[in-house]
Order: structure tokens, then C-alpha cells, then sequence
């Protein structure tokens, strides 16, 4: 990633913050709240363009470029930073779960273009029940951190030529990285048929 | 490969023989052409517990699943309901091998979320710790690659030799393995008083080691046999799988995120990136081989340059890193280890996920194996360099 705006006032901890300005506000966290700065390059506006209203925020934030697209144009916005911008390896693929929001399924694509060593994250939200478009026509190695993310989120992927469980077995229910699945939360029948036991925990 | 296979196990055996009858009447099941084999979970040259489907055609390996999850404890599940400094210790439970890696590579993230800034001194105290465990964790690589293949011998040379490091790992922070070395903000401990001297006895002893296990392996005419050509892997599919550390530079990409994206100020050191021509496991070999060499003179290096000062950033003892979120890599000894964390702003983190090389990695082993023999897929295996704890997570 491009290290430029590093170390920024506003980036500082508290205490580097009182120790050079005395005036900064001390207080812990929410206080000295870095914000993400919009992000302008000749990319963003060549993606502005193909996509318009699909590209909803490009930002910086630490240092770091990401863009936020609406779920609909995620594939085709991968494939353009692939075939077109450098962009020619998937880093990683996760997701994040917000249960309060209307779209609770945050999808974070992490692409990396060797040429000029610079990284960006792609996010896009997507409902309960809602596919997501592979990218495995993109990337090969895209399959397996599909299949964690519908393993461990259950958001599912069309397209995928083999979408399984992969590091849960196979007849496990529950998506256990979701936020509304207790740390103790266990598939209990699972447990009592599979290991003989009355219960994991 | 479809599921089929795993309903025919629910099948008692005399059902499995009287479906397979069914198929072809008057045969047996030696005579078809392909049986399916399972090599794992419990196999001494899966590194763990991996769980390997093979097709077979006789010797030649068909087709092929790998079967994972077998080590699964969660791990990105229990690092929400921890503090982010509690979290530490786990990490060092992924790559058991290089725990200390797993180590710089979180608290390097979680540094990025707070934007403090790290003590020269703990940086470099950092890249010493880390390339010692880079050194250590190549000697694991190297003594159970080639025991897989045949060769007992270096086995031993190469444990003997790790446990100088992993002495000095023990007097440094009171564990050999899991070390939880590092803390957010830097080191928890500064140099203990002869270290640098050790270290240096370690670098000085290493360089010949690494001669007598070249001399030992390279030249001999099995391990040529058994490596050379085998487990091929070409850079447009490195690329396509994502792959990083040896394996790609073993196809030819020189490309380490040591330089690409330097942290822990690599920029400060002058090192050689290794690369290969054939991406083969012989080729794959010899990366790791020079790398090792590299490490050593990234040692010498930080050992001489060793600042004075701190080694630890002034960091409010509750930890409430900005809501945000960052991802972060480093070049752990198995490829490009990276952290994506998402904070909200309160003491736990909302998210931290690992972008595990092992993992990522192990994904081409189809992609290599097919077509190969079984005693390649062996072979392939242990060129890949995978630790369960940290696929499975």
C-alpha cells in the first residue's frame, strides 16, 4: 500500500498527541477519531466512469485505499481492477457481519497489484439470503476463501463450481462467525451423534 | 469431486460391495481402474492433520481434495471476545513453527489501528527475534521434507542446530515454542545481557551448517530424483492461486513483502531475494536454502545496528484502538501473512481475521499434484511447507 499519509496528527495515540501538542484533546479512542479521506486518482475516476453510481465512497484511511460498490457491480468492478488496472491477485477474501444493519454481510476483497507493490480493498454489502457472485472465473484461488466465507458467515456464492463447508464438517449448523452465534454456541446434535459426547463445552 | 463418495461411506461394507457389484457384475473392487485413497488425517507426512482424498490409477494420482478443519479451534472467533492485547498469545498457536512471526505480524496490525509508533531499538530487536524463527522454521521445513522423501540424517542436523535458537528464544522470553514475544507497542523485554553474542556464535555457526546440509542433500543423486520436475508450479498460476514466500520464488517471481512493502524497518537492511528458475521442489528447495543464508546476514545486520533506547511505545494500558479498520502483512517464513482487524472503537476487537500463507498455499496442491505419482504428492506436500494449526486456524 502506499505509505503516504502516515503518521498523521490525527492518526496519533494519546499520548504522542499530548506529549507534542498540549492542546489535543488527551482523552482515550473516540476523542482523537481519524476519519477516512476521500481517495482521488486517475483510477477511481476511470471506475467513477464505468460504473457511476455503483462506486459508493473511495476512500484512504491509515494509508490504506478502499473502495465501497454496491453488491450488484462488485464482480465486474474486480474483474476491471484485474484486467484493466494491475490489480492481478486476490490477496484475500473475508467478510464482516453487522447484524444491526439492513445489509448485514460486509464482503472485503483485498487486491494487490505487484507491479506498483499498491493493495485495495473492495467492500460490498449484501442481505441475509443474498448471493454474491463468485470470483473464481477471476482468481483460481479464490475458491477456498469462498467456501470459509459461506462456511463461517453463510453467505453464498453463485457460480462457485464446489461450494461446501470447509473448515466446519460438512452436516454443521450454524455459521459460527456470525455475531448472533454465541461463543459457546455449539451444534449440539452434531456433537452428541459424531463424538458420542453429551457436549462440547 | 462430488459428494457421492462421502454418502457411499454411510453404506455398511457388505452394502458398499453389493453397490459396487451392481455396477459391474462378476468384478471385484481390485479391478477397477480407479480406487479412491485416503492419506490422512492421521499420517506422518501430512505435517499434521491433514486429510488428503487421492484418485488413483494405480501409481498416478487422478484426482485430489484436500480435506481440512481437523485443527479448526476458532480462533478468529475466541480474538472477538478477548481485549486485543489478550488476543496475543493466540496468534502464536497458528504457525506453531514461527510463532514469533505470527507475533510481529498482529501486533504490527494492531500498531497500524492505533498509528503508534514502534521504538527503533524494539524494531530491531523485532527483525532479529523474527529471522532467528524464520532460520528455525526452515530447519523444521528442511529436516521433515527430506525425512518424507527418504533421507533420515538431516533430520537431525537440523533439529540439533534449531535448538541453539530456540535456547536463545527460551532465555529471551521463558518459551521455546510459543513465545508470545512481542507485545503491541513493541517488546516486552529488552535484550537479555549475553544475547547479542549468542546470536552472533548462532550466525557465525549456521553459515557452515547450512553448507553440510547442501553438502548432504543437494548432490545426491535420490533427492535430485525426487525433486527435480516434480510438484511444478508455473508463475501465472502462483499468481492465479495467490501464492507467496518460497513457493512463488521458486517460480521465478522475486517478490517478498520484506521488500515490496517493507515493515519493522527491513527498508534499513541490505538482503538478496532468492528466486528460482523451474518452480520445481528442487528449485523450491534451494529458495529456502538462500533465504536461510539471507536471514543470517539480516542478523548481523540489526546486531550491529542496534539502536539504544526503549523498547516498548508508551500505550495506555486498555487498549481502544480507533474504530477502523486496517489490513496489515509480513513476510512470515510461509509465505505473506496478513491481519485484516476491524475496530469499533471498544477494547475488543469487532473482527480480526488471518490471511494465512499456509492455507492459501495449500490450495495448489490439486494444481501440482494431479498427474504426479503418490510419492510425489509426498514430496509436494512437504515443498509446500504447511502447518495445520495455521490452515485450519
Amino acid at each position: 500500500m502506499p505509505e503516504v499519509p502516515e503518521g498523521n496528527p490525527p492518526n496519533a495515540t494519546p499520548e504522542t498527541a499530548a506529549a507534542s501538542a498540549p492542546a489535543a484533546p488527551a482523552a482515550p479512542a473516540v476523542a482523537a477519531k481519524p476519519a477516512p479521506v476521500p481517495w482521488q486518482s486517475t483510477l477511481v475516476d476511470g471506475l467513477r466512469a464505468a460504473f457511476g453510481e455503483n462506486i459508493r465512497d473511495a476512500a484512504t484511511y491509515a494509508g490504506q485505499n478502499f473502495l465501497v460498490v454496491d453488491a450488484s457491480a462488485a464482480h465486474a468492478v474486480l474483474a476491471q481492477l484485474k484486467d484493466s488496472c494491475g490489480y492481478t491477485s486476490l490477496t484475500d477474501l473475508t467478510a464482516v457481519h453487522y447484524p444491526k444493519d439492513e445489509r448485514p454481510f460486509e464482503l472485503v476483497w483485498i487486491v494487490y497489484n505487484m507491479q506498483t507493490s499498491e493493495r485495495i480493498r473492495v467492500k460490498a454489502r449484501y442481505a441475509e439470503g443474498e448471493m454474491a457472485q463468485s470470483a473464481t472465473d477471476l482468481w483460481l484461488g479464490a475458491n477456498w476463501p469462498e467456501r470459509e466465507v459461506f462456511d463461517l458467515f453463510g453467505v453464498r456464492f453463485a457460480g462457485h463450481p464446489d461450494l461446501r463447508r470447509i473448515l466446519m464438517p460438512e452436516d454443521w449448523t450454524g455459521h459460527p462467525l456470525r455475531k448472533d452465534y454465541a461463543p459457546t454456541l455449539q451444534d449440539q446434535a452434531w456433537v452428541q451423534k459424531n463424538l458420542g459426547i453429551e457436549s462440547g463445552q | 469431486m462430488s459428494d457421492e463418495r462421502f454418502r457411499d461411506s454411510q453404506l455398511s461394507d457388505s452394502q458398499f460391495y453389493d453397490s459396487l457389484e451392481e455396477v459391474a457384475p462378476g468384478h471385484t473392487f481390485m479391478d477397477s481402474k480407479e480406487i479412491v485413497l485416503n492419506m490422512g488425517p492421521q499420517h506422518p507426512s501430512t505435517h499434521g492433520v491433514l486429510q488428503v482424498v487421492l484418485k488413483l490409477d494405480g501409481e498416478k494420482v487422478n484426482g485430489l481434495e484436500c480435506i481440512i478443519g481437523y485443527l479448526h479451534r476458532g480462533i478468529e472467533k475466541i480474538a472477538e471476545n478477548r481485549t486485543w492485547a489478550q488476543f496475543g498469545p493466540f496468534v502464536d498457536r497458528l504457525d506453531y513453527t514461527a510463532a514469533v512471526s505470527n507475533s510481529l505480524g498482529y501486533c504490527l496490525t494492531v500498531e497500524k489501528l492505533l498509528a503508534a509508533e514502534v521504538p527503533k531499538r524494539a524494531q530491531y530487536l523485532r527483525v532479529i527475534l523474527t529471522e532467528l524463527c524464520r532460520l528455525a522454521s526452515h530447519q523444521v521445513w528442511l529436516g521433515t521434507h527430506v525425512l518424507d522423501i527418504g533421507a533420515v540424517t538431516p533430520l537431525f542436523y537440523a533439529f540439533r542446530d534449531r535448538e541453539m535458537i530456540l535456547n536463545v528464544f527460551e532465555k529471551y522470553c521463558g518459551a521455546r515454542l510459543t513465545t508470545h514475544a512481542f507485545r503491541i507497542g513493541g517488546c516486552r523485554w529488552d535484550a537479555y545481557p549475553d544475547m547479542a553474542r549468542e546470536v552472533l556464535h548462532i550466525c557465525d555457526d549456521l553459515g557452515p551448517k547450512i553448507d553440510e546440509y547442501r553438502d548432504l542433500i543437494t548432490g545426491n543423486r535420490i533427492w535430485l530424483q525426487r525433486t527435480k520436475g516434480v510438484g511444478y508450479i508455473s508463475p501465472e498460476d502462483c499468481i492465479a492461486y495467490a501464492i507467496t514466500g518460497p513457493v512463488l520464488r521458486g517460480s521465478g517471481i522475486r517478490w517478498d513483502v520484506r521488500k515490496a512493502q517493507p515493515y519493522s524497518s527491513y527498508e534499513d537492511f541490505d538482503f538478496d531475494i532468492p528466486i528460482g528458475k523451474n518452480g520445481d521442489t528442487f528449485d523450491r528447495y534451494l529458495v529456502r536454502l538462500e533465504e536461510m543464508r539471507q536471514s543470517i546476514r539480516i542478523i548481523r545486520q540489526a546486531l550491529e545496528g542496534l539502536p539504544e533506547g526503549p523498547v516498548i511505545a508508551k500505550l495506555p494500558k486498555v487498549l481502544k484502538p480507533p474504530a477502523g479498520e486496517v489490513y496489515y502483512s509480513i513476510e512470515a517464513p510461509k509465505g505473506e501473512l496478513g491481519y485484516f482487524m476491524v475496530s469499533d472503537g471498544t477494547q475488543q476487537p469487532y473482527r480480526v481475521r488471518v490471511r494465512p500463507p499456509s492455507f492459501i498455499n495449500l490450495q495448489a496442491l490439486e494444481k501440482m499434484a494431479v498427474g504426479s505419482l503418490v510419492a510425489d504428492v509426498v514430496a509436494i506436500i512437504g515443498t509446500l511447507d504447511i502447518v495445520l494449526g495455521e490452515v485450519d486456524r
